[in-house]
């Protein structure tokens, strides 16, 4: 097998439609940029075939090149294949496929299909090249690679100014994160003198762990958390997820929910042999994981259109995944990130086949009553919808339950991330079905007669259309996968075996075990806490409450949200607009640096203090030799008098001399 | 053949081709199309002959190569002594790559008299490329000057609006400091009776030429010459000017060349000669450097016009350089040299770039476009991919060099490398908040809507450039495989000179000493 088939398969569409495809043909376009992002799903295919019988870590590099090197410090073009990896290049390729498969529907009547296709296959390139490099800066390759593409595909309809400013947007954001990351490269490269996992992970191992205090591995795990929070949309970074909804659906659903946002739960999956060395690292993990788990999701309570309601939803699951990892639940926020993959990445597609059926409307206040117009994306959302809130059976349940336990076991103050996150998980049931209700029950409330909506992606202005075969095809794939992608994991206490915790061991424990040598032993090991089923059951119960309250809401009282939503004004209002973390980011960052470099820094310190110098010492300077310009005055009598004075002057230094 | 047979000559050839070319256009009749050719087949030929060099190349090999030393003028003693290290092989390599594609971008944007233009971007050429094969420093200096004078021709000739001002600006400025360095020169003659690099470097270490407390001013009158070549902040106010009025190839040799004289002359004189004195000056320097990376970025992101904008990023780019010099770190070095190509190569782009738009809309003003992705669709992709290369995006050419600056800035001291790094997101900033402004959107101003988009002359000088940055990004041991040993002879020679200055506090040399070994050993591993 060569590993680095794999992302390279991806780029030769990209590069082929990109430069060609403006010639091409749309039905040209759709078959180069199915085939080869599909070819490395085969191929990735048959590599698991060989590798599940017998998994154990490959490192192949590409031709042995080395890509950068410095001194002692270098790095190989190398690839590293594991189980962590292996999962990733599955559920990538695979999800991403039929993304790819949804678009050649979706995108039909779009401008510029050339472009999209090439943009999408470039990301399949670098989320590849992320989750398969064998060293840290490979995967930097990936990581700012996939945040270029997300970029480009966010700002794909530029002709709209918000649609270029929330690509900007992400970008930038993003790179703050990659600030963070790049400073932890840079103290591995200081002491671990490589970058190359299985390297830097055995000198870890050979560190005790600080759990006294802050030291290396705190400073490297906080720095990593930080890029996370860039890529993972974490707090304080997440501000450009939402944004990010400006592009395509498919989009949203391949980037921005089921891949290229879980890049840092995997980049912190995989170092856990760094956190799990770094106490105080892992526990800021396990904070801001679950603080935005619950902050995005009350924030998604009152969202109106439907991207944006999944957005924060997005938001809000990526900090459940965040938070396992903080609990040293690795494998179980792995298996969120898997779940979550084709529930979210179905959510979206479904979404963006109801947009598709209105036309480009995308307000849920102008939605209802679908499920008679496009009964295949409603059964296939529905299918999701359950696996998001948790009903017990769908894939959801099984991993947001294992989370949510573990959290619970993590040291003495578990259970408050256990409770929080139980609150959470009870606003996800009641957001997920309030978009449920609204889009699919009741009454349709858009207006059918006009054929032109003022909507986005538009083209369509007749009734709710049913979308066309390419697109639900992926819809019912990804729905069956919602619905039987958890029972790969189901555990012991219910019936299952685990597999897919057995599966991810190797990755884990390895570190786990070292450190648990060093440290005093975590709570990881055996529960001796309650019976894992009580949790499920707590669980059950508040999915079903919140299930049951948006039942209220939305389908017996209507008039009950609007009427809670005047008496609790100011909550409303606040939520409504997201906290004003923006507006709170736009005048408390944005606007002093672009003033101060305005004001202070050009025109003040550049222009009025540097140059102004500069200018008036030249000036002066031009002054004195006009004072000099007028010797030469042509005055034949002023000359003699210069002369005359000269020598004067000569004579008397010979006299002071001689006087000497 | 036996190629051998010319490496004595190789760097001659290289130098005065472009000149001997200058020189026959002066008889050419005034057909423009004839002196075009001409120009652009004499500075292909140049470029041809000046692969030579990386060719027979031996990287592993200490010292100077295709090295050629006579003796030019005997009293006073000057030699005709010139020769290539990893440093400058490549950015010899730079100058002759940039120019063709400088002849090309020219081709119908020449504003004033055709043939001189072509005359002196060709003398310009030879003096630059003779800046960094000279291992004389008489004809170093002599070679320094003569570049001033077809640029600041360039500028104030061929220039827009206010061009003798900018011209004169930045003649006047980068001749001024300049004397400081001859000031040096002259002081260095003067005690060891040569102008030659190697025996006045030889005589510094072996300690038979004691600077005592000259050492200082001798570092700095160099420094002062480099500083404002650079330029360094706060010396930088001349290159906007410069920038905004030059001619688009004067502001490519300007920005991709020129100022990258004055980062060679720091590695190549500063640190070669005075390492003692580089290590104590350091500190303020890498400030300067740091303050120069945020300053030009931030002034960069409110400019207005896009040309000031480019020439205000290079303030910051530049920085970099300064501080991956003045981190004493071999990745420091090495990157630094890097990011000089990177810099050459995507600036080059970008002022390419901004030409071609000024070629159809005779303006810079970021707020005069708008929509362009729509008009000028393949122009909008090649103007992408340079401001990723520019921003640093791996597998371009500027990540690599900024990388290992940082790294070895960070190795070096902590708090340099957190405060550079920033700049990884400043650049993002400027860059991409100007791509928005010039590209998306709709059109604003119905003279963008009827634009042409790039032709097959412009489409042929811009795909060097981007192939370039990729080929740099993705494969940079071509060029660093060559850098890196005269990088590591800086860091160890220093080692050495550390130990071998009398003179000097023994504290300090021993500190100094200390703190390498401690780096070595932790780039080693532990």
């Amino acid at each position: 097998m060569i590993l680095w088939l794999i992302p390279i398969l991806p780029i030769i569409g990209a590069a082929i439609n990109g430069l060609l495809g403006r010639k091409f043909s749309n039905r040209t376009v759709a078959a180069i940029g199915l085939f080869f992002p599909g070819l490395a799903m085969v191929y990735t295919w048959w590599i698991a075939a060989q590798f599940f019988p017998n998994p154990h870590t490959i490192v192949q590099t590409f031709y042995d090149l080395t890509w950068i090197k410095a001194g002692a410090f270098s790095v190989q073009y190398g690839f590293q294949l594991d189980q962590l990896s292996m999962l990733m290049a599955l559920i990538v390729t695979g999800v991403g496929f039929l993304i790819h498969v949804y678009s050649v529907g979706y995108m039909a009547h779009e401008g510029g299909y050339y472009r999209f296709f090439s943009y999408l296959n470039l990301f399949m390139f670098f989320m590849l090249t992320l989750v398969l490099a064998d060293n840290y800066l490979l995967m930097f390759v990936g990581w700012e690679g996939v945040g270029l593409a997300s970029y480009l595909l966010i700002g794909f309809f530029f002709l709209r100014d918000s649609a270029s400013a929330a690509g900007k947007k992400a970008f930038i954001v993003n790179r703050i994160g990659d600030f963070g990351f790049l400073i932890a490269l840079f103290l591995m490269i200081q002491h671990f003198g490589t970058l190359n996992f299985a390297q830097v992970f055995d000198k870890v191992n050979g560190l005790p762990a600080e759990t006294a205090g802050a030291g290396l591995l705190t400073a490297i795990g906080l720095l990593l958390l930080l890029g996370a929070t860039g890529k993972s949309a974490q707090i304080p970074l997440y501000v450009w997820l939402p944004d990010a909804m400006e592009g395509p659906t498919p989009v949203s659903a391949l980037i921005h929910a089921a891949t290229m946002v879980t890049a840092g739960v995997y980049m912190i999956s995989r170092s856990n042999a760094v956190f799990n060395h770094a106490p105080i690292a892992m526990g800021a993990v396990a904070i801001i994981g679950c603080a935005t788990a619950f902050f995005a999701a009350t924030i998604g309570l009152v969202q109106h259109d439907i991207k944006r309601v999944l957005a924060y939803s997005t938001v809000s699951q990526l900090g459940y995944m965040v938070m396992a990892c903080g609990v040293a639940a690795y494998s179980a926020g792995m298996f969120h990130l898997m779940t979550h993959a084709f529930f979210k990445a179905l959510l979206f597609l479904g979404a963006g086949s109801v947009i598709h059926a209105l036309g480009g409307e995308q307000d849920m206040r102008k939605m209802g009553g679908l499920r008679k117009y496009i009964p295949v994306t409603f059964w296939t959302m529905t299918a999701a919808t359950l696996a998001i809130s948790g009903f017990p059976g769908f894939s959801g349940f099984f991993s947001k339950d294992e989370i949510l336990y573990r959290a619970y076991l993590h040291g003495s103050w578990g259970w408050i991330l256990w409770l929080v996150g139980l609150i959470t998980a009870f606003l996800t049931a009641f957001y997920m079905f309030r978009l449920w209700f609204l889009t699919f029950f009741g009454e349709y409330r858009g207006d059918q007669g006009h054929d032109q909506h003022a909507g986005r992606e538009e083209h369509h202005g007749h009734a709710p259309h049913e979308s066309p075969k390419v697109m639900l095809i992926p819809l019912v794939i990804l729905g069956i996968l919602s619905v039987a992608g958890g029972w790969i994991g189901i555990p012991k206490v219910m019936g299952g075996s685990n597999h897919f915790e057995h599966y991810l061991a190797p990755i884990f424990e390895q570190h786990a075990a070292t450190s648990a040598q060093a440290a005093e032993a975590e709570p990881t090991a055996e529960p001796s806490g309650p019976p894992e089923l009580l949790f499920s059951v707590a669980a059950t119960l508040t999915a079903f409450a919140g299930i049951g309250l948006a039942w209220l809401f939305y389908y017996k009282r209507r008039d009950l949200p609007e009427k809670l939503a005047a008496g609790l004004h100011g909550a409303y209002v606040t939520l409504e607009n997201k906290y004003f973390v923006d507006e709170f980011y736009g005048a408390a960052v944005v606007k002093p640096i672009v003033l101060g470099s305005t004001y202070l820094l050009w025109k003040g310190i550049d222009v009025g203090i540097i140059d102004r110098t500069l200018n008036d010492s030249a000036d002066a300077a031009r002054d004195v030799s006009r004072g000099f310009r007028h010797m030469q005055s042509g005055n034949i009598r002023s000359y003699a008098g210069w002369v005359a004075a000269g020598a004067a002057a000569v004579v008397v230094f010979m006299i002071w001399r001689g006087a000497r | 053949m036996n190629t051998a047979v010319i490496h004595p000559f190789i760097l001659s050839l290289v130098t005065f081709v472009p000149l001997g070319g200058g020189l026959l256009l002066l008889a050419f009749p005034r057909r423009d199309r004839d002196i075009k050719v001409f120009a652009l087949v004499v500075s292909i030929l140049t470029f041809i002959l000046s692969l030579h060099l990386p060719v027979h190349f031996v990287p592993g090999q200490a010292g100077f190569q295709f090295e050629v030393n006579a003796q030019w003028i005997t009293s006073p003693n000057i030699h005709y002594h010139m020769g290539v290290d990893g440093f400058s092989m490549w950015l010899v390599l730079l100058t002759t790559f940039l120019t063709p594609l400088c002849v090309m971008m020219s081709w119908r944007s020449v504003h004033g008299p055709v043939k001189e233009f072509f005359i002196l971007l060709l003398i310009l050429e030879s003096a630059m490329i003779g800046v960094f094969v000279s291992l004389d420093l008489f004809l170093f200096y002599f070679f320094w000057e003569a570049t001033l004078i077809p640029m600041a021709l360039l500028i104030g000739v061929y220039g827009h609006e206010r061009r003798i001002y900018a011209a004169v600006k930045f003649f006047l400025y980068t001749m001024i400091a300049s004397v400081f360095m001859l000031a040096g020169i002259l002081w260095l003659y003067a005690h060891t009776g040569s102008f030659d690099f190697t025996v006045i470097q030889h005589a510094i270490q072996s300690g038979s030429l004691q600077l005592g407390s000259a050492s200082k001013w001798l570092f700095l009158g160099f420094f002062i010459a480099f500083a404002v070549k650079v330029p360094m902040f706060p010396f930088h106010t001349w290159l906007p000017d410069a920038h905004v009025e030059a001619p688009t190839a004067g502001s490519v040799l300007l920005a991709g060349v020129m100022l990258k004289m004055g980062t060679y002359g720091m590695l190549r004189f500063n640190l070669g000669l005075f390492p003692e004195e580089a290590h104590r000056n350091a500190p303020w320097i890498v400030a300067l450097a740091i303050i120069g990376i945020i300053f030009g970025a931030l002034v960069a992101m409110v400019q207005p016009n896009m040309k000031k904008l480019i020439a205000y990023s290079s303030v910051s780019h530049l920085g970099f350089v300064v501080l991956g010099i003045f981190s004493f770190t071999t990745a420091g070095i090495v990157g630094a040299e890097f990011v000089m190509l990177a810099h050459g190569v995507s600036t080059g782009a970008l002022f390419t770039l901004a030409g071609m738009l000024y070629d159809r809309r005779h303006t810079y003003e970021i707020s005069e476009f708008g929509g362009l992705a729509t008009s000028m669709p393949v122009y909008s992709t090649f103007f992408l991919v340079t401001t990723l290369a520019s921003i640093g995006l791996p597998l371009l050419n500027g990540f690599v060099g900024e990388f290992l600056v940082l790294s070895g800035a960070f190795r070096a001291n902590h708090i340099y490398g957190i405060l550079g790094a920033t700049g990884v997101i400043w650049s993002a900033c400027y860059m991409l908040w100007m791509y928005q402004r010039v590209f998306y959107g709709t059109f604003r101003n119905n003279a963008n809507r009827a634009l042409v988009d790039v032709n097959a002359r412009e489409r042929a000088t811009l795909w060097p450039l981007v192939a370039a940055a990729l080929i740099m990004g993705v494969a940079p041991l071509i060029w660093t495989r060559a850098i890196e040993p005269a990088a590591q002879a800086f860091v160890s020679n220093d080692n050495t000179a550390a130990h071998m200055l009398p003179g000097t506090p023994a504290t300090r040399s021993r500190a100094a000493q200390a703190s390498l070994e401690l780096h070595e050993s932790q780039v080693s591993g532990q």
